[in-house]
């Protein structure tokens, strides 16, 4: 039944870019959760809505707009530092205003509410052949900067202290991080949009990390329960006609409720 | 003699502009129990990092193992003030203590069976080793300063540089934690470096007295630096010591401020 979707040119684009997204953000996702900045990724989704509308009033894509302001934003966080996760007034501020300039930019742009339905809660069946590229190329440029530097990124997020006495530049390495955020959350909001990032960014991770107790137990369960969701949430999509957003934001939901009653 | 582990030689620190000690100088001796003890900003944690290497000496000299401070550093097993941010993971006590065997090497964090193995045998030498597969969120206080100490075990250091170990413990569990650090000294033969707020769970086992006030330093017995003469001349003011009990008490003459208390504090 599964195969008759695949004749599909949409279906098939979705599966790819959904897997694409869903690896790179459960990977991002647990370095998250393990440094603590699931903010980051509330805020960069929120700021990109500014670039993906901007985008949309220039003619340029979606995803290239919303990269561009999210890899600036991200990295402005990881310049800042620590100071701005604790002023949360200030976030809220910024992420407000960003909203509404995004809201501004939409105004302009001719094909408003199509245009701004997608952006929000994502249209994973919309996208185009260029897309995939440039997703799949995003995607192994960030990965194998992530695998490369997951080594000392676990490191460094469990013992700051340490690291630092042993040569590590912390303020380096969590501007980088912010970038691999940025790209993550922006492949992510191809699939899900951006009020639903945060699910599927920190959702696989933290129902992951709840049930094991080790890197490569909760790195690779992160990225299992990742793909099966939205997999599955393509696949009811199909079904039901119902929207993926939903599917995979609810899968993941009951997830982690699921973990919280089993726990281990 | 036996040989000098850390020799400082006049040595000045600074923190911005801020003159935190002038023309410090001690030797510490290899297998040496050393307690570094000052009031709050003193500059204990200043010292602790710039034998590290990682603020520059203003003035002066630092030798670790006959190496200039920095590359010598490498060669210290430190124990940092701050615990892990391991809770929100549930990682375990393994994987919280193999992240800093994997170290800031690049690549994937892939432990060896090899470098499984001495993350066993720290964790044998703090007596944690029943709790290797536990979660570490779950561990008591004592527990996890007890992870902190593993930690600084492994690559088997010479040195170890520990960070009040004893702050946010409660007396008994600040003994039980000495005991375990007596234990470690005594198998591995490393010289310690413990920096504390209060002296009085030592005093059995600490071969020296570093002592900070005032911007100025005093490394002697316990006899020679805590005494009325010397702390007062590093206070600058008239200072009291007070022995009941077989514990000490420093006391400002003057305000009747208690200075070093029963119960340690943590400090900036």
């Amino acid at each position: 039944m599964l195969d008759s979707y695949f004749h599909y040119e949409f279906v098939r684009h979705a599966f790819v870019a959904g897997s694409l997204a869903a690896i790179l953000g459960a990977i991002v996702g647990y370095f998250v959760i393990l440094r603590h900045v699931s903010f980051a990724v509330h805020a960069l989704a929120h700021i990109g809505f500014t670039g993906a509308t901007g985008a949309a009033m220039l003619g340029w894509s979606s995803l290239e707009g919303m990269l561009a302001i999210a890899v600036i934003a991200g990295m402005t966080i990881g310049a800042i530092g620590e100071r701005l996760q604790r002023s949360d007034v200030a976030i809220g501020m910024v992420l407000s205003v960003a909203l509404g300039i995004g809201m501004l930019f939409l105004s302009f742009y001719q094909g408003f509410s199509g245009q701004a339905t997608s952006i929000l809660f994502g249209n994973i069946f919309g996208i185009t052949d260029e897309q995939v590229i440039q997703m799949f190329f995003l995607f192994l440029v960030t990965v194998t900067l992530l695998l490369m530097g997951s080594r000392r990124l676990f490191f460094a997020s469990l013992h700051p202290d340490l690291a630092e006495a042993r040569g590590v530049s912390l303020a380096y390495l969590s501007m980088s991080f912010m970038f691999l955020i940025a790209v993550a959350v922006t492949l992510a909001s191809q699939v899900v949009g951006i009020l639903l990032v945060f699910a599927l960014v920190i959702g696989p991770a933290s129902i992951a990390m709840r049930v094991t107790r080790y890197f490569w137990s909760g790195f690779l369960g992160s990225i299992a329960i990742a793909l099966v969701t939205v997999w599955s949430g393509i696949f009811l999509a199909c079904l039901t006609n119902w929207p993926p957003s939903f599917w995979i934001t609810g899968i993941l939901f009951l997830g982690y409720l699921a973990a919280g009653i089993i726990k281990r | 003699m036996s040989r000098s582990i850390v020799i400082c030689s006049e040595v000045s620190l600074e923190l911005g502009r801020k003159n935190i000690m002038s023309n410090v100088n001690a030797t510490i001796h290899e297998g040496e129990f050393v307690g570094i003890f000052g009031p709050n900003g003193s500059g204990k944690t200043t010292l602790a990092r710039a034998l590290l290497g990682l603020i520059p000496v203003a003035a002066g000299t630092i030798t670790l193992f006959g190496e200039p401070v920095g590359k010598g550093s490498r060669l210290i097993g430190y124990m940092p003030q701050t615990t892990t941010t391991g809770d929100t993971a549930r990682l375990s006590v393994r994987a919280i203590i193999e992240a800093v065997q994997l170290g800031e090497h690049w690549g994937v964090p892939w432990c060896s069976l090899e470098a499984q193995q001495e993350v066993d045998e720290v964790l044998e030498l703090v007596e944690l080793h029943h709790l290797a597969e536990a979660p570490f969120y779950q561990l008591s206080g004592g527990e996890k300063q007890r992870v902190q100490l593993a930690q600084a075990l492994l690559g088997k250091p010479k040195l170890l540089l520990l960070d009040e170990p004893l702050a946010s413990l409660d007396p008994y569990h600040q003994q039980q934690l000495v005991n375990v650090i007596d234990r470690v000294k005594k198998i591995t033969g490393a010289t310690i470096l413990f920096i504390a707020h209060d002296m009085n769970p030592l005093l059995r086992i600490m071969d020296r007295v570093w002592y900070l006030a005032g911007g100025k330093a005093m490394i002697g017995t316990l006899e020679e630096v805590i005494s009325n003469n010397v702390l007062s001349h590093l206070y600058n003011t008239s200072m009291h010591v007070i022995r009941a009990e077989g514990r000490i008490f420093i006391v400002n003459a003057e305000s009747n401020v208690l200075e070093t208390t029963c119960c340690g504090h943590s400090h900036a």
